[in-house]
């Protein structure tokens, strides 16, 4: 049986190799299962302050470490010229990134060049049994289907894939791995240079949050966000939203929770007023507990729920507002 | 200075009728609107044709003959002049292929000092010609531009939306540039720039114009197959509450709450 080599690009970000890069060698594992092969971490940077050896622990066999002064900033093109001659000398079946600002700018780079297809946005991939072919999934057509992409004659098979819908795989240190650090001679320079940096504050992330209440179309009125900020509040969670109500600028664009927003996994989601389009809900369904309301008996978001109640979110809100109020300042006064 | 704007036109609705076997989208039958991530490419096209002088806005697009509406909504808004790609081989298109296929044009026909994008199509949602593209021409590439701050007719100071925060960077042209709706509002068109539209002439070039073969574009040409299109099913098992008052189902939502330990 030919072995299989599976490459994933690690994702380093100010000098920290990102934990979504284990996701990647998890994915690339569960490849793996069942046919014989490597999986391969290729880490690009100047310096780096994670140690290598975390991407063998994580489910790699082998990792590879390019590293020259010109690769601090992120340029998709600098990455690409340095990665290209090693892909081809290498010929990896498939390659994955993570579905982030550095992944979806470098492996369509890297993807032109090696005259490739490249599925962006992967809900899940699999390895087809009678060919070995990548079957990457997808949502399409405004995230209302999904569609299963494949890549049949053209190597590599190349996917980006959506963050935080794989765990990482519980870190073993007893697994061994070959680490080769490449110290480059040359180094094309940059064209993009990095002028400063504002970091944002990490704790404000959606993806962050265990509870998580979030308003569709059936909120009807930015005023009644304002009434979902306060009721998130309350419970110590966050909001989020659909597409739609981001669209008719109820909320701002960062609450977006789905294909063309974010993908989330908190403890809780409540669902308020969101009818569950496909697009939607690819971005849910690592929620731990899903609880919907819609008036909507049929709405689609009840066959993906956990806990349902049918009825309108303008009517229960308030009820829910004033309780979780009236609780809260009795804790207050207790105190 | 040339600068090109990518643009496309995209599914007016989310109901689209797909080829279930060739994933296919059936573009003819159905009300076609500009992307509206492009807008804000255009504007941003706009803006620097306001900032720098003798600065050329050009629209770029490819797709079927009617795509022409989105280069006159684009010319409508300000732009100079579009341009359209279409061929009726060029139906089914992958990332890869529309890339070569513009690359192929830019090369041949017109050179840009910036080619701005929108940070991804509502209907393909792949965000992947514009890097592509920038690949094919040899040229830098930024994507999730916030904002443009300064241009010169050599470089570019932008802001990117990295994950961990906003980066200030300087990039050197010419260069692919992918905004986000962060950019700059889009304005609307104005009756004179509909009038101008209306009266502008917009070319089209075909595969033969491009030195194209068949094979290399369309279905035939793209690296990547859509095997199968289906609705998804993320089933689990929902626990009904059989309650119609609204007080009553809050307190039902609190009560589920405290058994999650979220109360």
């Amino acid at each position: 049986m030919k072995k299989i080599k599976i490459f994933v690009l690690a994702e380093v970000r100010e000098e920290y190799i990102h934990p979504v890069s284990f996701e990647l060698l998890h994915w690339g594992r569960k490849l793996l299962w069942n046919s014989p092969g490597e999986v391969v971490a290729l880490v690009l940077g100047a310096t780096l302050r994670s140690t290598l050896e975390e991407l063998i622990a994580y489910g790699g066999d082998r990792v590879e470490f390019f590293t020259h002064p010109n690769l601090s900033v992120f340029d998709a093109q600098t990455h690409a010229q340095v990665l290209l001659p090693f892909l081809r000398e290498e010929k990896p079946d498939i390659i994955l990134a993570a579905a982030t600002v550095r992944g979806r700018a470098l492996m369509p780079y890297l993807a032109a060049q090696l005259q490739t297809g490249l599925t962006a946005d992967c809900t899940d991939l699999a390895l087809e049994v009678k060919t070995g072919l990548l079957l990457q999934k997808r949502p399409a057509i405004g995230g209302n289907v999904l569609a299963t992409i494949k890549t049949p004659h053209h190597r590599p098979q190349m996917s980006t894939i959506r963050p935080r819908l794989q765990k990482p795989l519980p870190r073993d240190e007893r697994r061994t791995g070959v680490i080769t650090i490449h110290r480059l001679e040359s180094c094309p320079v940059p064209r993009v240079k990095r002028l400063c940096l504002e970091k944002k504050e990490t704790s404000t992330l959606l993806e962050d949050q265990e509870l998580i209440i979030a308003g569709g179309r059936g909120l009807k009125h930015p005023k009644n966000f304002a009434l979902l900020f306060e009721i998130a509040h309350l419970l110590h969670g966050a909001v989020g939203a659909s597409r739609v109500a981001v669209d008719m600028g109820w909320v701002s664009y960062p609450h977006q929770v789905g294909l063309s927003g974010k993908t989330v996994s908190p403890k809780i989601y409540l669902a308020v007023g969101i009818s569950g389009a496909v697009q939607h809900l690819s971005g849910v369904m690592n929620a731990e507990t899903i609880i919907a309301i819609n008036k909507d008996p049929q709405a689609p978001i009840f066959r993906v729920a956990d806990f349902g109640a049918i009825g309108d979110a303008l009517e229960i809100l308030p009820h829910l507002y004033r309780k979780l109020k009236a609780r809260n300042d009795h804790a207050v006064q207790e105190s | 200075m040339k600068v090109g704007v990518l643009v496309k036109q995209v599914p007016g609705s989310d109901r689209v009728k797909i080829d279930r076997k060739t994933g296919k989208m059936h573009r003819e039958e159905m009300e076609a609107v500009p992307n509206p991530k492009d807008l804000y490419a255009i504007e941003a096209a706009l803006r620097i044709k306001e900032t720098l002088p003798g600065v050329e806005a050009v629209a770029i697009s490819m797709g079927p003959l009617r795509a022409r509406e989105v280069l006159e909504e684009a010319i409508a808004m300000g732009c100079d002049r579009g341009v359209l790609v279409s061929d009726p081989a060029l139906s089914g298109s992958d990332t890869w292929v529309t890339a070569y296929v513009l690359a192929r044009l830019v090369q041949k026909y017109e050179s840009f000092t910036l080619l701005l994008a929108g940070e991804r199509s509502t209907d393909g949602e792949t965000g992947q010609v514009g890097p592509e593209l920038a690949a094919l021409l040899d040229i830098p590439v930024v994507t999730s531009v916030s904002a443009i701050s300064e241009i010169t007719p050599t470089t570019l100071t932008v802001k990117r939306e990295l994950e961990e925060g906003i980066e200030t960077i300087s990039v050197t042209l010419p260069a692919v540039i992918a905004v986000t709706k962060a950019v700059a509002e889009p304005r609307l068109p104005t009756l004179g720039g509909k009038k101008r539209a209306r009266a502008s002439s917009i070319p089209v070039f075909t595969l033969k114009d491009l030195g194209l073969q068949k094979e290399e574009v369309g279905l035939p040409g793209s690296p990547t197959r859509v095997t199968q299109v289906f609705y998804p099913t993320f089933l689990r098992q929902t626990q009904m509450v059989d309650e119609k008052d609204p007080e009553r189902v809050a307190e039902w939502l609190i009560r589920l709450l405290e058994t999650k330990g979220i109360l």
